[in-house]
Parts: C-alpha cells; sequence; structure tokens
C-alpha cells in the first residue's frame, strides 16, 4: 500500500511541474489558438472578436492567473472545454476510453494468441527449425513502423481483397486490421520473453524433484513449469501497458479509430491546449490505475512476491 | 541461424556506405519538381520511380536518410551527453541529489515515452528541432537510469572503497575506474536505441509533427505516400522498407552486442533446451 501512496504523491508533483511548464511553452509557442478557433466559420475575423474571445477564455491574464485557475478547475475535474467542440475535456476525455481499452483488449488476444504458442514451441525445440523461425518473427517485428504494417495490411485486406473495412469504426470487424497490427507488433517481444521464462525454470530445481518423483511430462509442463515461468510476465505485462497505450495512439490515427490517440493528435493539429492538458493529467492517472490493478492481481495470483520486487535491487 | 560475424559486418559496412554516399551525392536533386515525370514506376532513369510531384524517390530516399538517422544519431549523442553524468552524479554523490534524482525518474516512467514525446511535440509544434527535443527529454533518463544503478553497484567494491581511502580524488575515481564499467552497458543500450529512436521519429512525423514538408524524412514520405498508394505502391512500399532494414540493423547488432557483453542476460540464456530435460530418455 505504501508503493501506491509513494506513487500517486509522485505522480501529483510530477503533473503539478510538469503542467507548469506546459503552461510556460504554452506562452512561447507560434500560433493563436483564438485566431484558428474563429476561422473554423471561414468569415473574416475581426480584432474585436478575437479581444472578445480572448477574455472569455481568460487568455489575457498572465500565465501565473491562468495556472491558477486551472488548478482551481482541477479539484473539481473542471479542465474547461474543448476549443474545438467547446465541450468539457473530462466528458470527451470519458467518452474516448472505451474505444481504445477496446481496442487494447483485443490487441491483447492478439498477442497472445500468437506470441504464446510461438514462444512455448521454440523454447520446446531450442535451437530448431521452429526457434529459428520465431527468432526472425521477433526481430522482424520489433524493426518494422507498427503504422507501416497497418498500411500493408490494409492494402491486403481492405483494398485487394475487400473482405475488411479499412478505417473507422462500427462493428467488429473494424477492430481486426487494428487489432492485428498492434497485437503483431506486441508480440515480437512477447516471443522471446515467454521462451528466455520456460528455459529459464525449466532449469529449476524443483522441476528436477518433479521428475524424480515420477510426475508425468504433461503435467510438469502444465503445472509446474508452465505456471512459473508465466506469472513473473505479468509484471513485465504491467510495465508495458504504457507502450501499449502509446502504441495505440498511430494506429488509431491510421485506421481513424474515435479513440484517445486520434483524439489527442486532432486536439494537437487544431492546437487545442485544455485537450492537451486534460489528456497529459488524465492519461497519467489512467495508467497508474491500470498499472495498480494489474499489480494488485499479479500479488493476488502469487501472494510469494507481496513484496516489491524491485526493491530487492541495489538502492542506496 | 544467427548471422555469421562476416554477414553481419559486410551489412554494416554496406548501410555506412551507403550513408555515406547520401551524404555527398544524390542521384538527382531531392527538391526538383517536375510536374511531368510524377508517380512514375521503376525506370532506368529513375530507379525507384518518381513521387506525385516528380521528384526523384532514390534521391528522396538517401537525403531522407541523412535526416532520419543523423536525427536519432543527435538524439542519442544529446542523451548520452545528459544522461551519463546525471547518472554518475547521482549515484556517486548520493543523498539528497539522489533522492530529488528517483524522484525525477519516478515521474519520467509514468507516461510512455511515445505519449510524453507526443505531448511535448504537440506544446512546441511540429517541426526538426522540436522533435529532436522531444525525444530527448524522453530518452536521457534511460541513460541515466542504467548508470547510477552501475555506479551504486561498483561503489559496494573493495577497489573503490580502497581507492577513497588511498586519497583518490573523488571526480578522478568515477570517470578513471567507475565509468569504464558503464560502457559496455551503453553501447548495448544506445545500439538497440537507436532502432527505437527511428521508429519513434518515423511514427510523430507520419501524424504530421515531425519535420516539415519538402524535407524528405522517412517516416513524412510514408505520410505523404499514402494518398497514393493505389495508384502508386513504391511510395509506400521504399521508405518503409528503408525504416525496416536500418531498424533490423540496429536492432541485430544490439543483440549481438548484447550477448557479447551482457554477462547477465547471458546467464539467462539457458546451458541445454527444455526439451532435452522434459523429453529425455533415461537419465
Amino acid at each position: 500500500m505504501r508503493i501506491f501512496v509513494q506513487k500517486i504523491t509522485g505522480l501529483l508533483l510530477f503533473l503539478l511541474i510538469l503542467s507548469f511548464i506546459s503552461f510556460c511553452l504554452l506562452q512561447l509557442v507560434p500560433g493563436d489558438p483564438v485566431r484558428s478557433m474563429l476561422r473554423v466559420d471561414d468569415v473574416a475575423v475581426t480584432d474585436d472578436q478575437i479581444q472578445q474571445m480572448r477574455e472569455q477564455l481568460g487568455l489575457d491574464q498572465s500565465v501565473f492567473v491562468q495556472y491558477g485557475y486551472w488548478l482551481q478547475n482541477l479539484f473539481s475535474l473542471d479542465l474547461g472545454n474543448s476549443y474545438m467542440t467547446g465541450r468539457p475535456v473530462f466528458i470527451e476525455f470519458i467518452e474516448k476510453i472505451p474505444y481504445t481499452l477496446m481496442l487494447t483488449g483485443t490487441s491483447l488476444l492478439v498477442m497472445i494468441m500468437i506470441s504464446l504458442p510461438l514462444g512455448i514451441l521454440s523454447a520446446l525445440y531450442r535451437g530448431r527449425m521452429t526457434d529459428h523461425l520465431s527468432r526472425i518473427f521477433a526481430l522482424i517485428g520489433s524493426s518494422i513502423p507498427s503504422f507501416w504494417l497497418g498500411l500493408l495490411l490494409i492494402d491486403l485486406f481492405a483494398v485487394k481483397l475487400r473482405i475488411l473495412p479499412s478505417m473507422g469504426e462500427g462493428s467488429w470487424q473494424h477492430l481486426i486490421l487494428p487489432s492485428i497490427t498492434l497485437g503483431i507488433a506486441m508480440s515480437a517481444v512477447y516471443v522471446r520473453l515467454i521462451r528466455a521464462s520456460i528455459l529459464e525454470s525449466s532449469h529449476q530445481e524443483f522441476i528436477r524433484s518433479a521428475r524424480a518423483r515420477g510426475v508425468g511430462k504433461q503435467r510438469i509442463f502444465t503445472f509446474h513449469l508452465m505456471r512459473h515461468s508465466l506469472i513473473p510476465l505479468l509484471t513485465v505485462f504491467s510495465e508495458s501497458i504504457g507502450s501499449l497505450l502509446g502504441g495505440t495512439v498511430v494506429i488509431e490515427v491510421l485506421f481513424a479509430y474515435p479513440g484517445l490517440g486520434k483524439w489527442i493528435v486532432d486536439a494537437i493539429t487544431a492546437r487545442d491546449y485544455p485537450i492537451i492538458q486534460g489528456y497529459m493529467l488524465f492519461m497519467s492517472i489512467f495508467i497508474v490505475l491500470l498499472n495498480m490493478i494489474v499489480e494488485w492481481s499479479y500479488r493476488y495470483i502469487n501472494p510469494a512476491i507481496a513484496i516489491d520486487p524491485r526493491k530487492k535491487g541495489v538502492t542506496s | 541461424m544467427s548471422l555469421s560475424i562476416g554477414l553481419r559486418y559486410s551489412f554494416l559496412t554496406l548501410f555506412l556506405l551507403f550513408l555515406i554516399v547520401a551524404l555527398v551525392w544524390t542521384p538527382y536533386d531531392p527538391y526538383q519538381i517536375q510536374m511531368g515525370d510524377r508517380l512514375q514506376t521503376s525506370s532506368a532513369i529513375h530507379w525507384l520511380g518518381t513521387d506525385h510531384l516528380g521528384r526523384d524517390l532514390l534521391s528522396r530516399i538517401m537525403e531522407g536518410a541523412r535526416t532520419t538517422v543523423g536525427i536519432s544519431l543527435a538524439i542519442l549523442f544529446v542523451s548520452l551527453l545528459i544522461g551519463v553524468p546525471f547518472g554518475l552524479l547521482s549515484g556517486y554523490i548520493g543523498g539528497w541529489l539522489d533522492k530529488a534524482f528517483k524522484k525525477i525518474i519516478d515521474a519520467f516512467m509514468t507516461l510512455p515515452d511515445y505519449i510524453f514525446a507526443l505531448i511535448l511535440t504537440g506544446l512546441l509544434g511540429p517541426g526538426l528541432v522540436n522533435l529532436i527535443f522531444a525525444i530527448t527529454a524522453v530518452k536521457w533518463v534511460s541513460y541515466a537510469r542504467l548508470v547510477r544503478s552501475i555506479v551504486l553497484e561498483q561503489r559496494q567494491k573493495d577497489y573503490v572503497r580502497l581507492a577513497e581511502i588511498s586519497g583518490m580524488k573523488p571526480w578522478k575515481l568515477v570517470v578513471k575506474h567507475i565509468l569504464p564499467h558503464t560502457i559496455g552497458n551503453l553501447l548495448v543500450l544506445a545500439t538497440l536505441d537507436i532502432g527505437k529512436i527511428i521508429l519513434m521519429i518515423a511514427s510523430l512525423s507520419y501524424i504530421g509533427l515531425g519535420p516539415q514538408p519538402p524535407s524528405p524524412e522517412w517516416g513524412a514520405m510514408l505520410s505523404e505516400g499514402k494518398t497514393y498508394f493505389q495508384t502508386a505502391p513504391h511510395l509506400m512500399i521504399f521508405p518503409g522498407l528503408c525504416i525496416v532494414i536500418t531498424v533490423l540493423l540496429t536492432n541485430s547488432w544490439g543483440d549481438f552486442l548484447r550477448d557479447r557483453y551482457d554477462v547477465h542476460i547471458q546467464s539467462h540464456s539457458a546451458k541445454r533446451s527444455m526439451s532435452s530435460i522434459l523429453f529425455r530418455k533415461g537419465v
């Protein structure tokens, strides 16, 4: 529990610093959000209108005052309204979460379906053809830009074969291509991890003693080996949740999928600062929450590792 | 089927040769617009064809190699320049400095690299310099962390104590005795990172946050080419292949170096295969 408290206080401190830096940076950046907001209507913009808008948004006050307002509103989860749609940032964020979680979930499914069998096979047949093929798969998989793989898949399945939709969302078919793309990119790492983990635990004493006791091979494999080697991977997994969410950004843009990633990229293009700041804040909280959930479930599955494993290493 | 040493070196040499040639010479001017020649496929005149503005694709890929690889090396260099001293100081001096540093690291680790860089470039606005700044801001942390952990480990060793007792100046001790211990690990991490940085640059500039047109960057070229990828697939295939080949090269070199230098990881790769334990006949 103490670790979580530490994590959260650290996070809050970080967000405070980062949000202030971002506020200062905003004053330096080129591009005027007010102008780009008004230009949406495609009519001539008068100076009066700009001034009015500025006052309305509070942009005419100093950085510190604006920052103070922002912090004040933060406690009521009010991060202001989006410049683009005029709707509250928090509401929009909540609306986008299910889409991204859905995509993440299906990609995880694809990832497990690819990496688990490949990892197990390449550990079982170490040094043989399967192992080499999975090594090549992992090497290529981690070297391909995911968006390029996505483009190739679109070209094949949506343009040439015309069996899957290439963009948007709506049906389960829309999820297939994005999740395959993400799943392949992720499984490249996990194939090798699963293989290494199985090989490592196969040399443990308890496997030998199980053999000596005459436990069947099948049983050793499922109950002793797999259990021992796959559980540690959960920690790795909880650490990679963040990068998984990072990976969804470019894929969502590529497939025009209306999740968090596309939302933030659109906001960046339109210089929609409330969204950018809100995204930064909520995303960090969201990721920490997800990490906690995984970590808790991990402790539940394997009580032996109740002590934070990272604390075991060298610390000052 | 691990690559033989000779093959590995020859691939590297070929790649470096390509880079050197790209530095001094391209077959055509990569910025020269020839609307009459637009969207041509491969021919004897334009080896890889031309893009939607009639610019020679091979020339643009060579110019892009300069940009992409150049930027990633620059980012790597600056990250090392910031991260290594930071790690050395924090690990050796310890105390409040180290505590503050740990807080900074924890804070940086909260947000995933890609999202952090995305937000930074988003706030700063698209462009080459901002891209370099954003990715460096993300990347230096891992080097500082690595160096710090090695310093903490080495500090416990007797030779460091001995050197301290015999009155060696701290900065000399750090530079002469502790720093060399970090080099192997840094080399591995840096080599593996080149690929990651290239992928990050490519995907950031694919969504329009990288170098702005007309400057050729592989990710940006893909972004430009995707509009035409039904009529002119070569615009999408060749720059993508370039990214894959470059990252593949650095990744496989990184793996190779890791196997050579990193004892820790080497001990993980088991001596015997598991099937020999499970499915061995007799004992």
